[in-house]
């Protein structure tokens, strides 16, 4: 077993000093009722041979991007991960240390984080970010505690062009306590906010308002409108963004009055990794930072005067504060983080505005080419960054099931979440997708909505 | 010592073994460093063994700046294609104005060798598994399989889209239902969910799935009982699901007392929060009669079990009479802790608390696997998606190695080293339980107190013999903690290593304190000023620069 050293010299040597008869003497604590009889029923051991064996069976029963056109996003998106962000995370020296806990021998993940920290917060346009929470849906949730926990108050509102599951999360989450009632806020027909509807809810017992921007329909809009009418009301702008590549491009939320922005960081460098682990980026404003959850690192010095960094304000975390904590937040998303902020370094300065203008291009590209189709034409008209619903003239779940034939994923049918769009499509165009696959999906839809 | 009292200690019941205590040889001190005192006692010997005593640290290391301070205007590291191939249109024609954005992030500008240089050099500075004993009491801090890392980069796990249709993602449901099998079978609970992220995720369900189920049956309850030795994540969990948290002592022997418990409950206790194997790493022997007395009482019996990795193959959780509990991927199941993360916590319940797992829930029917989420009693969705794939392709590609005789060996060694250390220690290191503990052991620094030398100062200390301190301060109930886990995978030899260096450091405590006091000396950076950091928070770059 290569996981375990002990050669039976080993385990005598060590029982003599212990003073143990044998290793079962070491479970004597264990009342005998308590003790499993028999083996454990799991399949037998194997050899790396024969694991590499099962689980690559297992992988190749799965339908990938390799060989399929995908064009799938809503809230997990495929972009080109550069090799060298994975060869630098899966170094043993990041992989495999817990939690910078102890400060003098982690310093190379704290000085990440802090680079991390400092990136995102020029990403999103706001003073501070914690070091992670588990995804975008879960930093929602700690955003509208975060929220509560200033303004103390308890409504919340959210916008229902916001993903349909992190409103389920956020519902079932902060929902456990009755006063945190969520007022649901339509969608234009241009598939932005209503912003008429908006000013109707915002009460004076209202914490927050969720908005997503993009929204889950892709759709971009200006935010200060919603943030002058949210502030107004005495509340907070939590703005959920689905994809930080599209900051290369539109304005930081941060800049147009949100107040905490938790962004998902999987497009980022992390793989889809069917639905995760991803990455909660999670900013607001320095006036804040008392209320956040999370890990935060900061700069220090060492008593020679070295500049040096540390986990700090950790007064708000369960360690400490237990009950009274401001999460329970404790493994977050680390490697995935500094993923994230590989990546980021990798695309730089440039790199991350040409980026985005390229999904852009290619999302234009690909939108004026379907809505082209007899029947077919675009469900909002609003702009959009990567993604867009189209409405077809068929449900959308059938041209998804006969786009398969094909070798396409063609999208996400929203009819799942919106009786009311039965046909329509969320599509979503990244770098990823040649022009010659867009064409293809193209003339695929064609033929099936024809025939 | 500076003149102050050294407290008498029982001399060593069982002899050290050839060469623990003997010819240590000191590491190489930090070239050119500040009064670096030597590590060991006595001089390098001519012929060291072949295994050093300690792994000692030469300091060779590199200074790196920032990445805000390392970019020049006009560097890149990014690869993108030159043109699109799609016709490239201006923005500005087709977007509001106000929608653009007008200042790009401040993004760094470096070459990708000075990428790989940056991160390499911030890698070196850390302290990790792969390079030595990470005895991190309640981490379980085992080797990390690449084997893992491998498998769960495998196109056909890593690429999958959370929204590609469930027939084309037959090999991964088929894997996530195969762990839950698995799950099942190691802990004998009878149902699993595989969506939560962490642990404090998993605590975080497993309550509210507790809490659905008593609102279901019209019995509402208020208050969690949790012992006093518990971590912090379960009072902080139990608060977020709305309850209010009662702490129970510890018994004398570090036990959950069953009187204590019975004196405790009432009817409006929806749950007590048990740790078993608890944070002292004792076997709470008394679980059966604490879980009779609150089901009597309609309570439920939640377990945390982060402490899993002493019982595989020993004892099922689910019966000891436990109704949900939660495993720790990251901790028993070798999914690597990453810095921080990512984990996988999965929860695991009784047949009667099915119903009011999350959803959405891997089914089987005979057009294969596929996901449900119309569960009309579910509790609803934890999580966008369906849980930390990679790390459930990590844990299982795990078991499927070991199978039931490697698990239980691994619960076996993990058990023996504990307590191999603790028998080499408790001469040196109040031992502060005397009860036979499992797992983990956990030692305190009352003997050093006297002398100046706090737990902080042995942590510090161990750092400049070469490894990673144990978990200190933890749990809450032992003044001064150090909760030592070395984990199956470390050898003997390994163990001998931090015994040796152990017991160095409570002779420094005794003859020379300000070596303890100072250290960390080998360190690349020495102790810090954490005080400082939180009193006027720098954060970011753009802070730090003013
Ligand atoms: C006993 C115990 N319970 C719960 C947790 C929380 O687990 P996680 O960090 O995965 O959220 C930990 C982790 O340190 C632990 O040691």
């Amino acid at each position: 077993m290569r996981y375990l050293p002990h050669t039976p010299d080993d385990i005598d040597a060590m029982l003599r000093t212990i003073g143990a008869a044998s290793i079962d003497a070491l479970f004597q604590s264990i009342p005998d009722a308590l003790r499993l009889k028999g083996p454990l029923a799991l399949p037998p051991a194997c050899s790396e041979p024969e694991l590499w064996r099962a689980l690559q069976g297992l992988a190749e029963q799965n339908a990938t991007p390799q060989r399929w056109a995908s064009f799938l996003g809503g809230g997990s998106y495929r972009h080109f991960i550069p090799a060298v962000v994975w060869q630098l995370v899966s170094r043993g020296e990041f992989l495999t240390p817990y939690t910078p806990y102890q400060p003098e021998l982690s310093q190379g993940t704290l000085q990440a984080i802090f680079e991390y920290q400092s990136m995102m917060c020029e990403l999103f346009g706001l003073d501070i970010a914690n070091a992670s929470t588990y995804d975008l849906s879960t930093g929602i949730v700690e955003a509208v505690f975060m929220a509560q926990r200033i303004t103390r108050r308890s409504e919340y509102c959210v916008m229902q062009n916001v993903h349909p599951e992190i409103r389920a999360v956020t519902r079932t989450i902060v929902g456990l306590n009755p006063a945190a009632q969520a007022t649901l806020v339509p969608y234009t027909r241009a598939g932005t906010v209503d912003l008429a509807a908006l000013q109707c809810v915002l009460r004076p017992t209202c914490s927050a308002c969720v908005v997503q921007y993009p929204s889950f329909f892709g759709t971009i809009e200006d935010l200060r409108p919603i943030a002058d009418a949210v502030h107004a009301a005495g509340a907070l702008l939590i703005v959920a963004v689905p994809d930080p590549i599209a900051m290369g491009l539109i304005e930081a939320p941060g800049t147009m009055g949100a107040d905490i922005v938790v962004a998902e960081g999987q497009a980022l460098g992390n793989p889809t990794s069917y639905g995760g682990p991803y990455v909660g980026i999670f900013a607001t404003r320095t006036a804040y930072v008392r209320q956040m959850p999370g890990r935060l690192t900061g700069v220090t010095s060492d008593v020679l005067g070295r500049r040096s960094f540390v986990l700090t304000l950790t007064t708000r975390e369960q360690h400490i504060r237990r009950e009274r904590a401001t999460s329970n937040l404790c493994t977050n998303q680390q490697l995935c983080a500094l993923a994230t902020t590989i990546y980021t370094a990798w695309l730089g300065k440039e790199g991350f505005r040409r980026l985005a203008r390229i999904n852009w291009e290619k999302a234009e590209y690909a939108r004026e080419e379907l809505t082209r189709l007899a029947g077919v034409r675009a469900t909002f008209s609003a702009p959009t960054f990567h993604e867009c619903v189209i409405t077809l003239p068929c449900p959308a779940a059938s041209l998804l099931a006969a786009l398969q034939e094909d070798r396409i994923f063609g999208g996400i049918a929203l009819s799942r979440w919106y009786d009311d769009l039965p046909n329509a499509l969320l599509v979503c165009v990244t770098e990823e997708n040649t022009r010659e696959e867009i064409d293809r999906f193209v003339a695929a839809v064609e033929r099936h909505i024809r025939g | 010592m500076m003149g102050q009292p050294v407290p008498q200690r029982v001399s060593p019941t069982t002899q050290p073994h050839r060469g623990v205590e003997g010819e240590a040889p000191a590491a190489l001190p930090l070239e050119g460093a500040t009064r670096a005192p030597p590590i060991a006692e006595k001089p390098v010997t001519k012929h060291p063994p072949e295994v050093p005593m300690t792994p000692g640290s030469t300091g060779l290391v590199l200074e790196e700046p920032l990445l805000c301070e390392l970019s020049r205007p006009g560097r890149q590291s990014c690869s993108l294609p030159h043109a699109n191939d799609v016709p490239t249109r201006a923005p500005e024609a087709t977007l509001p104005a106000a929608l653009l954005r007008q200042t790009p992030a401040a993004l760094p500008e470096i070459s990708e060798a000075d990428l790989v240089r940056h991160f390499t050099r911030l890698s070196s500075w850390n302290y990790c598994k792969d390079a030595g004993f990470f005895p991190l009491g309640s981490c379980t801090m085992k080797h990390n399989p690449r084997t893992n890392e491998a498998v769960a980069a495998l196109p056909g796990f890593a690429y999958l889209h959370p929204y590609q249709d469930s027939g084309t993602a037959q090999g991964a449901l088929a894997l996530i239902a195969a762990l839950e099998e698995a799950l099942k079978a190691i802990s004998g609970m009878e149902a699993i969910s595989t969506c939560p992220a962490a642990g404090s995720h998993g605590e975080l369900t497993g309550l509210m799935v507790i809490r659905a189920y008593l609102q279901d049956r019209g019995d509402p309850r208020s208050r969690v009982l949790i012992p006093d030795s518990a971590h912090g994540t379960n009072p902080a969990s139990a608060a977020i699901c709305g309850y209010r948290v009662t702490q129970i002592p510890s018994g004398p022997d570090g036990l959950l007392e069953p009187s204590t418990v019975a004196n405790a409950m009432s009817d409006d206790v929806a749950a007590i929060m048990v740790t078993n194997p608890n944070t002292l790493g004792i076997f709470e022997r008394n679980i059966r009669e604490i879980c009779d007395i609150v089901h009597a009482r309609g309570g439920l019996v939640y377990c945390d079990g982060a402490n899993l990795n002493a019982l595989m193959g020993i004892a099922q959780i689910g019966e000891m009479g436990v109704d949900v509990m939660h495993f720790n991927l990251h901790k028993t199941f070798t999914t690597p802790h990453g810095g921080g993360g990512p984990g996988a916590g999965p929860i695991g319940v009784r047949q009667p608390l099915a119903p009011y797992l999350p959803i959405p829930r891997v089914v089987k029917t005979a057009a294969g696997y596929g996901w449900d989420a119309s569960a009309p009693k579910s509790i609803g969705r934890i999580k966008a998606f369906y849980g930390n794939f990679g790390m459930l392709v990590r844990a299982y590609t795990y078991i499927r190695e070991m199978g039931a005789p490697g698990l239980r060996h691994a619960s076996e060694y993990a058990v023996l080293n504990a307590n191999y250390i603790r028998a080499q220690l408790t001469a040196s290191y109040h031992l502060p339980y005397a009860t036979p503990a499992l797992h983990e052991c956990v030692l305190t620094d009352k003997w050093q107190q006297p002398g100046g030398v706090k737990t902080l100062d042995i942590a510090k200390r161990l750092m400049d013999y070469g490894f990673h301190p144990p978990t200190i301060y933890f749990p809450l109930l032992v003044a001064g903690a150090m909760m030592i886990e070395p984990t199956e995978t470390e050898s003997k030899e390994s163990c001998d290593q931090f015994i040796a260096a152990m017991r160095a450091i409570a002779k420094e405590a005794q003859h020379t304190p300000a070596t303890l006091t100072e250290a960390p000396h080998h360190t690349f950076r020495r102790r810090l000023d954490e005080v400082m950091a939180a009193r006027s928070p720098i954060l970011t770059w753009h802070q730090l620069k003013g």
